[in-house]
């Protein structure tokens, strides 16, 4: 029962404390194993890989495999659902908060403000998985990954051609995933 | 209790149809809940990442709950969370407890490249139809200029970045330059 609890403390905090999603939860993650040996340190590159290669939020992914590793599948439960408890209860009042003020002249400039640097952020967002995707050998190094670059193309193109813009996104990694597979990349 | 189960699906599907993290997660969340359900607006959405990054938590969560709690209070947050978490426990829990190699399958490592290929394209797609929207005048081509310098190559944080742009919002309306 104890481990259940140690759990709960632990993801809790991390809910409560990494500024920044799913990436800030990492360094915290690091942490857990000098006090509970639920996994090593580089059982975390690996919870890493898995996260990113499996549907989900990578921070959420990451919660289920550590609590996943201490205690089976309840510990997976447990840890997620303390992960994200303080998130519902700080989104929820700063959403009943802003409802009383979302007609106030100072909130509304300032999410104007905003707005424009949220679409800065996205592009940083873009900017590291082009990064990654296209320009990063298996060992580190920078290489135009010429089969990846091409499909990206391909696939924007495709995405704007008026007809087909309605079609799902998980259509296109459906695809993704099968071209990644027949041309090995 | 009907739309409950909608959120909740909702969020099912972009949860379990989305690879990567929060920002990642865009294209889908356009898709199903601007798109498709009309639930939200591309501003709202806008709105709950910028508080999303600022407030603690995953922010695929963050935004999860701020669209359920608009929609339906404070159940509609509790299930569209649920939504967004439930695919992950279970396919996690799938991987961790029987396919400990899964990335020493060759199949997953090439799928899983084809995949980010993928999300490369939706991200730029969305990235652009977001800056069509966004930047609408000089002051806000340069907030988002600098923000993408700041945040890319310096230390600073962006709930930092979020604060001081919220701020130039209320000076540039009191100084009579923005309608807000």
């Amino acid at each position: 029962m104890k481990v259940f609890l140690d759990l709960f403390i632990e993801f809790f905090q991390i809910g409560l404390f990494a500024v920044g999603g799913g990436p800030a939860t990492i360094p915290f993650l690091m942490d857990i194993p000098d006090r509970h040996t639920w996994y090593t340190r580089a059982d975390v590159v690996n919870m890493l890989a898995v996260s990113e290669s499996t549907p989900g939020p990578i921070g959420i992914n990451m919660a289920t495999y550590a609590g996943f590793s201490a205690a089976g599948v309840p510990g997976g439960i447990v840890a997620t659902f303390s992960l994200v408890l303080p998130s519902l209860i700080v989104i929820i009042l700063v959403a009943k908060i802003l409802e009383k003020f979302s007609t106030n002249p100072y909130v509304k400039s300032a999410f104007s403000g905003i707005r424009p640097l949220v679409t800065g952020l996205i592009a940083t967002a873009v900017y590291s998985i082009f990064q990654t995707a296209l320009f990063t050998a298996e060992d580190g190094s920078f290489q135009i990954l010429i089969p990846s670059a091409v499909l990206c193309v391909i696939l924007f193109a495709l995405m704007n051609v008026k007809k087909l813009k309605k079609i799902h996104p998980f259509f296109w990694m459906v695809a993704g995933a099968a071209a990644g597979i027949i041309f090995k990349m | 209790m009907k739309e409950l189960i909608q959120l909740y699906l909702a969020f099912f599907r972009i949860g379990g149809l989305t690879f990567g993290g929060g920002l990642t997660m865009l294209p889908m969340l356009k898709h199903e809940l601007v798109e498709k359900k009309g639930w939200v607006t591309e501003d709202d959405l806008l709105d709950y990442y910028a508080v999303g990054q600022c407030t603690p938590g995953i922010i695929a969560v963050n935004v999860s709950t701020f669209v359920g709690y608009k929609r339906k209070g404070i159940p509609g947050a509790v299930f569209s969370t649920l939504g967004m978490i439930s695919p992950s426990l279970v396919i996690i829990s799938v991987i961790a407890a029987f396919l400990k190699q899964f990335m020493d399958y060759p199949a997953v490592v090439h799928a899983t490249a084809g995949i980010k290929a993928v999300v490369c394209a939706l991200m730029l797609n969305t990235v652009i139809t977001m800056g069509k929207k966004t930047l609408v005048n000089r002051i806000s081509v340069f907030i988002c200029i600098a923000g993408f310098l700041l945040a890319m190559f310096t230390p600073v944080p962006s709930v930092l970045l979020v604060i001081v742009s919220g701020l130039t919002g209320i000076i540039l309306y009191k100084a009579g330059k923005l309608q807000p």
